[in-house]
C-alpha cells in the first residue's frame, strides 16, 4: 500500500522549471532514498511535497491530496521535514527546539516522555538541553533537527542530506539511529542524499534523479549492483 | 540633592509611559521586522474608545478591560485587512501603509471626537504617593502597571506554547512552518498584543497629557528612542530603555542650561542617533551566538 503517491510533479523557481513530471510512490514502513547529482531536483522534490515551492501535479498522502494545502497543514498531517541546513532555532535552547517539534500536539504528558526518549536516542542532546542550539556542533545540530522532527510523531519523515558537513563517524551514528527509528517507531522515511553508498545501505527502495526526471528506480540492491548506474550517476 | 531625586523620580514616572510604548513597538518589530509608525495613533484611538465607553456610563475598570479587548481584536483586524496583503511587499510599501494608517486614525479621531483637549480620569488618583511630594499615586501606578505588564509578557514568551510558537515564527518563519506553526496568524496575534499594550500606554498617559488626537506624537518618538536604546528585540530592553530615556530627559532638561522643556524632544532624536552609531543592537539586543 503506498503511503505517498506522486504523479506528474512539475516545480518552478520563478520562470525556471526544476522538476519535469516526476513520478514515484513510497511504501508504508520503508526507507526510500532519492539519489542524484547537485541540481538534479532532489531538494526541490522534498520542498514540493511540503508545498514550499510553486508546483503542479498530484501529490497524495494516505489518500489525501496535498495540492493547495499550506505547509503547516501538511506538516500537521504527520509529515516531518528536516530541511537542508537543518532549520535549527539557533537562538533557543535545545529543549525549546524539541518543544517546538511537538507544538501542534495536544497531549502534553506524552510530549514530556517523548523528550526523554529523544535524550535516549541522542544522549549528547541531554547534556546540552539548556544550551542555545546555535552553540551545538554540526553533528549535534543535525541530531537535534532529527529529534525535533520526531517530536511531531510523524508518519513520514523527509530528510534533506542529513550527512552534509558531518564527520564520517557521526554520519554512521546518525544513520544507525535513522534505521532504528524506521524499525521501532514505524516511521516511513524519504531521504535525499549525495552520499549514495551510505543511503543505499539504509534504504530498501531507491530512485535516481537527473535534471528533474527519474531515470532509474528499483530496490536498493538493484541500484547498488547496477554497474552503469553506479558509474554514471552515483560516482563511486 | 532633593532636586536630583525629584527629577529622577519624575523621570521614572514619565519613563513608564515610554516603556509601555516601547513594549508595543518591540512587539510588532518582533513579529514583522518593521517599526510601526502608527503605533502612537493606534494607542490614541484606543484611549478615545475608552473615553467614549466612559461617556456612555461605564466606570473606569470595565471600560479599561473592554478597551483592551476591542484594541486586541482591532489590531488583528488591521493586520488581516491592511498588512497581510503586503506580506511580501518591499519595506517602503510598509512604511507608506503605516503612514496612511497614522493619518487615517488621526483624522477619524479628530472627526469623531474633535480636537479640543479632554480630561481623562486616573484610576490611581493624583494625591502624593505614600505621603511623598515627589511622585503621585498615578505615576506610581503607571510604574507598577508597566512592571506587571513586563512580567506577564516574560511569562507568556518563556512558559507558554503560544509564546514559544510566536518566538519561533519571528526568528525563523520557514522552520516554524515546518513544525506546523501557522506563522501568518502569529503575526496577527503580535499585532493584537501590540495594539492592546499600546492601549494600556494610552490610557495611562491620557490623565497626564490630556486626551486629544495629537497626544501621542512626541511620546511615540520617545518610545522609539527607548526601544532602540534597549534593543529592538528585547521586551526587557524596551522597559529599561523607557525608564532610562525618561530619567535622562529630565536630568538633561534640569541641569544643562538652555535646554529646558522646549528642547527635550530633540534629545530623544539625538539619543536614537547616538545609540545607532555606537551600539546598534541596543543595551539588551539579541546577540546571536553561533559556532562555525
Amino acid at each position: 500500500m503506498s503511503m505517498l503517491k506522486i504523479n506528474d510533479l512539475r516545480a518552478y523557481y520563478g520562470q525556471v522549471q526544476a522538476l519535469h513530471g516526476l513520478e514515484f510512490a513510497l511504501t508504508e514502513g520503508t526507507v526510500t532514498t532519492l539519489l542524484g547529482a547537485n541540481g538534479a531536483g532532489k531538494t526541490t522534490t522534498l520542498r514540493a511535497i511540503c508545498n514550499m515551492i510553486r508546483s503542479t501535479g498530484n501529490i497524495e498522502f494516505e489518500g489525501k491530496k496535498l495540492g493547495g494545502m499550506s505547509t503547516e497543514s501538511i506538516v500537521r498531517l504527520g509529515i516531518a521535514h528536516v530541511p537542508q541546513g537543518r532549520g535549527t532555532f539557533t537562538n533557543m535552547t535545545v529543549e525549546e527546539n524539541l518543544q517546538l517539534g511537538a507544538i501542534t500536539r495536544p497531549d502534553k504528558k506524552q510530549i514530556a516522555s517523548d523528550i526523554e526518549r529523544m535524550y535516549d536516542h541522542f544522549p549528547r542532546l541531554k547534556q546540552r538541553y539548556t544550551q542555545q542550539a546555535g552553540t551545538l556542533s554540526g553533528g549535534e545540530q543535525q541530531m537535534l533537527a532529527v529529534a525535533r522532527a520526531l517530536m511531531l510523531r510523524p508518519r513520514l519523515m523527509l530528510l534533506d542530506e542529513p550527512s552534509f558537513g558531518l564527520a564520517p563517524l557521526i554520519v554512521r551514528d546518525l544513520f544507525g539511529i535513522l534505521g532504528k527509528i524506521n524499525r521501532e517507531d514505524k516511521v516511513t522515511i524519504l531521504v535525499v542524499e549525495q552520499n549514495a553508498q551510505l543511503a543505499l545501505e539504509l534504504a530498501q527502495q531507491a530512485h535516481v534523479i537527473e535534471t528533474g526526471r527519474i531515470v532509474m528506480s528499483g530496490t536498493a540492491a538493484e541500484i547498488k549492483n547496477n554497474e552503469d548506474i553506479r558509474k554514471s550517476y552515483l560516482g563511486y | 540633592m532633593e532636586l536630583f531625586t525629584n527629577q529622577v523620580l519624575a523621570g521614572i514616572a514619565t519613563g513608564a509611559i515610554y516603556a509601555c510604548m516601547a513594549l508595543a513597538v518591540v512587539m510588532i518589530y518582533q513579529a514583522i521586522d518593521h517599526l510601526n509608525f502608527a503605533q502612537g495613533e493606534m494607542a490614541m484611538f484606543s484611549t478615545f474608545i475608552a473615553y467614549q465607553l466612559m461617556q456612555w456610563g461605564l466606570s473606569f475598570w470595565p471600560a479599561f478591560i473592554l478597551t483592551l479587548v476591542i484594541s486586541f481584536i482591532g489590531g488583528i483586524v488591521l493586520e488581516r485587512v491592511l498588512f497581510k496583503p503586503l506580506t511580501n511587499a518591499p519595506v517602503l510599501v510598509h512604511v507608506a501603509g503605516f503612514i496612511a494608517l497614522f493619518a487615517i486614525l488621526n483624522s477619524v479621531a479628530g472627526l469623531t471626537w474633535d480636537f479640543t483637549i479632554k480630561q481623562f480620569p486616573s484610576p490611581f488618583g493624583s494625591s502624593g504617593f505614600l505621603g511623598s511630594q515627589l511622585i503621585s499615586t498615578h505615576q506610581a501606578g503607571m510604574v507598577g502597571v508597566t512592571l506587571v505588564l513586563l512580567a506577564l509578557l516574560y511569562i507568556f514568551f518563556r512558559f507558554t506554547r503560544v509564546g514559544l510558537a510566536m518566538r519561533a515564527a519571528a526568528s525563523l518563519p520557514e522552520s516554524a512552518r515546518l513544525v506546523g506553526i501557522n506563522t501568518s496568524w502569529m503575526i496577527a496575534l503580535g499585532w493584537g498584543m501590540a495594539s492592546a499594550i499600546g492601549a494600556i500606554a494610552g490610557m495611562l498617559i491620557a490623565p497626564v497629557v490630556f486626551l486629544e488626537p495629537n497626544m501621542m506624537g512626541g511620546i511615540l518618538l520617545y518610545g522609539f528612542a527607548a526601544a532602540v536604546l534597549g534593543g529592538l528585540t528585547s521586551p526587557l530592553g524596551a522597559v529599561v530603555g523607557g525608564f532610562l530615556v525618561g530619567i535622562f530627559e529630565n536630568l538633561v532638561g534640569t541641569y544643562i542650561p538652555g535646554i529646558g522643556n522646549e528642547l527635550k524632544l530633540p534629545i530623544a532624536l539625538a539619543l536614537i542617533i547616538v545609540v545607532l552609531v555606537i551600539k546598534p543592537s541596543g543595551l539588551f539586543g539579541r546577540k546571536i551566538v553561533q559556532r562555525v
